[in-house]
């Protein structure tokens, strides 16, 4: 008997959950009438047009920080923009989150449930490895998915579904090591990756492939999942003599390597991709005589008007600023969320439906200038068609990016 | 020469952090026969509680109260989930060890609402000083001999006062032990105290050295740990402390070379090879199974 | 339990879980074709996932739960398996540009390929031999978990419980440092994943035009892993799983009775492996790719959890745990991942009232356990009043600070939720949802059981 009161009891709690959040704001549109008389009224679609974009990200997982980064972008654009008229009807855009926790095996499970939550076009992800998981449920739905800031060539190639407004890991590691090589004269590199993060070692494979032919040579090493000493591999690079250390590894890594970095008083150009231009990881860097640039999809402040209201906006609640990390600074994944929140509502306009398929097809020929500049799709795999990076240094000092300069590379 | 100083300083305070886990593991598995799954993500929560105890408090408050809250939530640990299945099967004890795991890290990525948390600095813990032209914390410097004080302290109280030899009594024979009147509860919770209050002050040293903290950051120092305490011989503390060293120093070799990608993998393998050549460990003493 | 009631278990049980399979798999392909695919896509992948994850966890419990060895490796030969097969199968056409990062495979050939070719290229023809293709690819997934089972099980069976646990985990450890060493990368790809081999959805059949006419992914699914785990319940059912059995209960008794314990261990070892292989490799047609850092040590616990949710000894309870793990975590939970607010005030007073409920039930029910196991003081009780107060408390302070937001709620909290439910099952829930009992018997003994239900748990101390 008493193990079915505690049963009893266990499911109350449960149940007293799913009532009382019974209606959520993603879950249910104002189907039924009660909606009407809501108090939160706010945040419930006003009309009964309501078009639905998928928001695919890690809110939790080792790049949970980019993904709430990224996140906020999006709702920063629905905030600006909560409507899209199509054919003459004003729809309401919402937006959908689901969770796929940085990892490949939750990835399906959480495509499937924007799919079946009827979204009409998916935003996300933050990371390779999800995106590839989940492109065959997009594709199988015929739902087209817009990459924000996966950068791994496989995530496009041979889906027709999924495109990307970020440029590619070939494209970024050129770029820096071309970078390495002629702006901070490295003629050595040190490169550190997470073992078994595609990202990490897609980037490290360009990099060396493009720092090689320039003349220069590299030492590769890779640390374990969840690595939390990183002494011995900077003592390493130290002893090898490197100019450069090239380590474009996920938030929670490279915080930790540039924290080592500051404390061991290391002055060798720290060199990163996208993922490090991160408030964590300047943060990480402030008051040291760490050398720290990143390359990145967005210069800071090459757009005031934006940069004030995003600002704005992250400082009007509390909870938007830890989700950036506990500042205002503005990281340029939130830049390329904002950037495809657009392209997304550009699509449907263009498609003049909200009909998954009709999107897809417009969203090959859609032209849009964004923040982070002019974003159209190749007709291959419909990858950006991007031919520039920029290059970002942190002023320790002032705990503050400075810009440094674009770097581009031809073809 | 500089490389190796460093390495060798890297593992020796690598091992000395993984020692304060290790004796933990060795205490409660000695009595209970429970490889403390949870005891990796209890050492993660230490450091968490510090990050947040002293965005609020000055340190000479936060770090005790930090030291008090993990003793207590190791006591707590033990009185939910593994005393109420004591007469159980070992397997099922285990298997909740695993689910308190599962829980303080999922709470924990929930609290931090998935973000890593930087750990804050110490003072003189955290500054840097030069030994051999590489520079490193004085936490490197301090963690032997922080250490070899608590394991002697650790040793006396073992040795040498009732509530020690309550705690070896249990460790001998666990039924007869009850029977000669010994509050057996209240000794293994209080070995479950010192383990935790251990890996307390492991936290302090370990996150000095690698600042970030997120959810999983206990769970590969834990099974290290573990390794290194069967490694010793289970059970024996001098053996734990041995064996931590040797893993830590071996591990950052490793990462010295060319083969970094199997520095986790040896440590399992040092522990396969050691469970099959002599299954007591270095210092383990003969223990006839109970049937 | 007594080797009396395992006596009973005949063939008619066997026969009977066959049936219940067929129907299952029936109606799969029925739904799945019937139901609109985009609407309810959650729910097919909710069980696919269940159903690979049925399949190892009944693997799991082979080892685990009937023979009582201790294993946690099985990620580690999911690994294996889900190398194999996506290595065996990647059209050769693919493979550079798979492993473009090692400049092409080492092996330049694709089973599913090799036999669609067999049987004529295209067409049914084509489509039986990537059938068999398939299969075959499944089958060395499995052959090669095995194998690697029966080398890693020469040293580490001799090992008792949890040194084996220890050892076997530490073995999938370093079996996925070797699939990411980049030395081996012609093979496995070092650290990245592999793709573009067949996958669930790959069994669609589709008409010229590239439209899916007939959909078979999720049974598939349902396919392999039924077929897997009757083939598990037969052996549990043979005199080797009898033999399996009383090895779990008591290994010198099993060993006076002529039972070569080295021999069935590692055959218990190996065909579990087997199947954890096979689970590897569907799996990997899951998730439409195959990356080592996906087979960590929690992908084990998670299945050991479900062999405890299940019941460590039942199948069935190992199969339907699958199924309602993945449906919780992945699906009927995830709203709590989202923050919101209430929008009516009827729900938010629903909230408040059976929260308060909540803390008093909690705090009599936990009370209620301590009299029964013989506290009577304050002293002896007042940690279950604790529980009730801080909610209480949280109660109070909630209607207090005067939010509609629904408290709680935000990224993460749907895995608290669950692993807080997981606790509750493991602590006063030990036996699983079906003990060590199948489906065939509680069918059987629905009756009986309301009266023998309680005063089992605390009675069976040790000896």
């Amino acid at each position: 008997m008493k193990k079915l009161l505690a049963l009893a009891l266990a499911l109350i709690m449960v149940f007293s959950l799913c009532a009382c959040g019974g209606a959520p704001v993603a879950e249910a549109p104002a189907e039924d009438s009660s909606a009407a008389e809501d108090s939160s009224a706010a945040e419930a679609p006003a009309s009964e047009n309501v078009v639905k974009i998928g928001v695919f990200e890690p809110l939790t997982g080792d790049s949970g920080a980019g993904g709430k980064q990224e996140y906020l972008g999006m709702q920063y654009a629905n905030y600006l923009t909560p409507t899209v008229e199509v054919g003459g009807v004003e729809y309401t855009v919402q937006l959908v989150p689901a969770d796929n926790a940085s990892s490949a095996d939750r990835a399906p499970t959480a495509a499937a449930q924007l799919v079946s939550e009827g979204v009409s076009v998916v935003l996300g992800t933050y990371g390779s490895s999800a995106a590839i998981a989940a492109g065959p449920t997009f594709e199988g739905a015929q739902i087209p998915a817009i990459g924000v800031t996966c950068t791994n060539p496989q995530v496009t190639a041979g889906n027709d579904y999924y495109f990307r407004i970020c440029f590619l890991d070939p494209f970024q590691g050129t770029v820096l090591a071309n970078y390495a090589f002629e702006q901070l004269g490295a003629t050595k590199a040190y490169l550190l990756g997470e073992l078994g993060n595609e990202y990490d070692n897609g980037l490290m494979n360009y990099f060396e492939e493009a720092f090689v032919g320039l003349g220069g040579t590299v030492i590769k090493d890779n640390f374990p999942l969840n690595n939390s000493d990183f002494t011995s591999y900077l003592n390493k690079a130290q002893a090898e003599g490197a100019d450069v250390i090239f380590c474009p590894v996920a938030i929670a890594y490279s915080t930790q390597i540039v924290a080592l970095a500051k404390d061991m008083g290391l002055t060798t150009p720290i060199l990163g991709s996208d993922t490090l231009d991160n408030n964590t990881v300047l943060e990480a860097a402030q008051g040291s005589s760490v050398d720290l640039r990143v390359s990145t999809f967005y210069a800071d402040g090459a757009n005031p008007e934006f940069d004030a209201g995003f600002k704005e906006f992250i400082n009007s609640s509390s909870e938007n600023l830890t989700n950036n990390g506990g500042n205002d600074n503005i990281a340029a994944v939130s830049v390329m969320g904002y950037d495809a929140y657009y392209v997304a509502l550009e699509a449907i306009k263009a498609a003049g439906s909200i009909e998954s398929t009709a999107i897809q097809a417009a969203l090959w020929d859609v032209q849009y200038e964004g923040v982070t500049g002019n974003i159209a799709f190749d007709d291959v795999n419909g990858d950006a068609v991007r031919d520039t990076a920029f290059i970002k240094i942190a002023d320790t000092e002032n705990n503050v990016w400075v810009s440094g300069g674009s770097q581009q590379v031809a073809g | 020469m500089q490389f190796a100083v460093s390495i060798l300083l890297s593992g020796i305070s690598v091992g000395g952090q993984y020692a304060l886990i290790a004796i933990g593991y060795t205490l409660v598995y000695g009595i209970l026969r429970l490889i403390n799954f949870a005891h990796g993500d209890v050492f993660m929560t230490a450091g968490l509680i510090l990050v947040y105890a002293s965005a609020t408090m000055p340190l000479y408050v936060s770090v005790p109260l930090m030291i008090i809250a993990i003793a207590a939530l190791g006591f707590c640990i033990e009185r939910v989930a593994y005393k109420p299945l004591r007469s159980a099967p070992r397997m099922s004890v285990m298997i909740s060890a695993i689910g308190v795991s599962f829980l303080i890290q999922n709470f924990a990525t929930y609290y931090t609402g998935g973000l890593p948390q930087s750990y804050p600095r110490l003072p003189f813990l955290s500054e840097s000083v030069i030994i051999y032209g590489t520079s490193t914390k004085w936490v490197t410097i301090v963690t032997p001999f922080l250490v070899l004080a608590l394991v002697v302290l650790l040793q006396i109280l073992i040795n040498k006062t009732k509530i020690g030899l309550a705690m070896r009594a249990a460790a001998k024979d666990f039924e007869t032990c009850q029977l000669m009147g010994i509050k057996i509860n209240s000794v293994i919770s209080f070995t479950f105290v010192i383990g935790s209050t251990l890996a307390a002050i492991g936290s302090l040293l370990y996150f000095t050295n690698y600042t970030q903290i997120v959810p999983l950051s206990g769970s590969m120092p834990g099974l290290k740990a573990f390794v290194a305490a069967v490694f010793g011989g289970i059970g024996s503390i001098p053996g734990a402390v041995i064996g931590a060293f040797i893993i830590g120093i071996c591990e950052n070799i490793i990462k010295g070379t060319s083969f970094t990608v199997f520095s986790d993998a040896f440590t399992f393998a040092l522990l396969i090879i050691i469970l099959v050549l002599k299954p007591t460990g270095l210092f383990g003493e003969k223990v006839t199974d109970k049937v | 339990m007594s080797a009396v009631t395992l006596e009973k278990k005949s063939k008619k049980g066997s026969a009977l879980a066959f049936l219940g399979v067929l129907a299952i798999l029936v109606l799969v392909i029925v739904l799945e074709n019937t139901l609109d695919p985009n609407k309810n896509i959650i729910v097919f992948t909710a069980l696919k996932k269940g159903a690979v994850y049925a399949l190892v966890a009944a693997s799991m419990n082979l080892l685990n739960g009937f023979t009582g060895l201790f294993s946690l490796g099985q990620a580690g030969f999911m690994l294996l398996g889900g190398y194999t097969f996506a290595i065996l199968t990647i059209p050769v056409a693919q493979r550079d540009s798979v492993y473009y990062i090692f400049d092409g495979s080492a092996i330049n050939f694709s089973i599913t390929e090799a036999m669609q070719n067999l049987m004529g290229g295209g067409g049914v023809g084509g489509a039986i031999g990537f059938v068999i293709g398939a299969v075959i690819a499944l089958i060395c997934a499995g052959l090669v978990a095995a194998f690697f089972a029966w080398l890693i099980g020469l040293p580490v069976l001799k090992l008792k419980s949890d040194y084996l646990a220890i050892a076997t985990l530490g073995f999938a450890e370093i079996i996925r440092a070797i699939f990411q060493w980049e030395s081996l990368g012609k093979v496995t790809n070092g650290a990245n994943a592999l793709k573009n081999f067949p996958t669930l959805a790959s069994f669609n059949i589709t008409n010229s035009n590239g439209e899916i006419v007939l959909r078979l992914s999720t049974f598939v699914a349902f396919a392999v892993s039924g077929i897997c785990i009757w083939l598990i319940v037969l052996l549990i059912n043979s005199s080797y799983g009898r033999a399996f059995k009383a090895i779990r209960e008591d290994e010198v008794a099993a060993e006076a009775m002529g039972i070569n314990l080295a021999k069935h261990k590692r055959m218990s070892f190996i065909i579990s492996s087997f199947f954890a292989g096979i689970g590897g490799a569907l799996l990997a047609m899951f998730m439409n790719q195959v990356q080592a850092k996906t087979f960590t040590s929690t992908m084990t616990y998670e299945i050991l959890l479900i062999v405890v949710l299940g019941g460590i000894g039942s199948i069935s309870g190992s199969t339907i745990a699958a199924f309602l793990y993945m449906a919780c975590s992945e699906w009927w939970l995830r709203f709590l991942d989202v923050p919101t607010s209430f929008k009516t005030a009827g729900g938010y007073w629903a909230f408040v009232i059976i929260l308060a409920l909540a803390a008093v039930g909690i705090t009599v029910l936990l009370v209620l356990r301590r009299r029964r196991a013989g506290a009577r003081k304050f002293t002896e009780m007042w940690s279950a009043f604790v529980l009730g107060v801080v909610i209480l408390g949280y109660d109070i302070y909630y209607y207090a600070s005067a939010t509609a937001k629904v408290p709680f709620l935000n990224s993460g909290f749907r895995m608290v939720v669950f692993s807080v439910i997981i606790m509750v099952v493991v602590l006063f829930f030990r036996k699983g949802l079906f003990g060590d009992k199948e489906l065939s018997d509680v069918f059987r003994s629905l009756g009986r059981m309301k009266k023998t239900a309680p005063a089992q748990s605390e009675g069976g101390a040790a000896k």
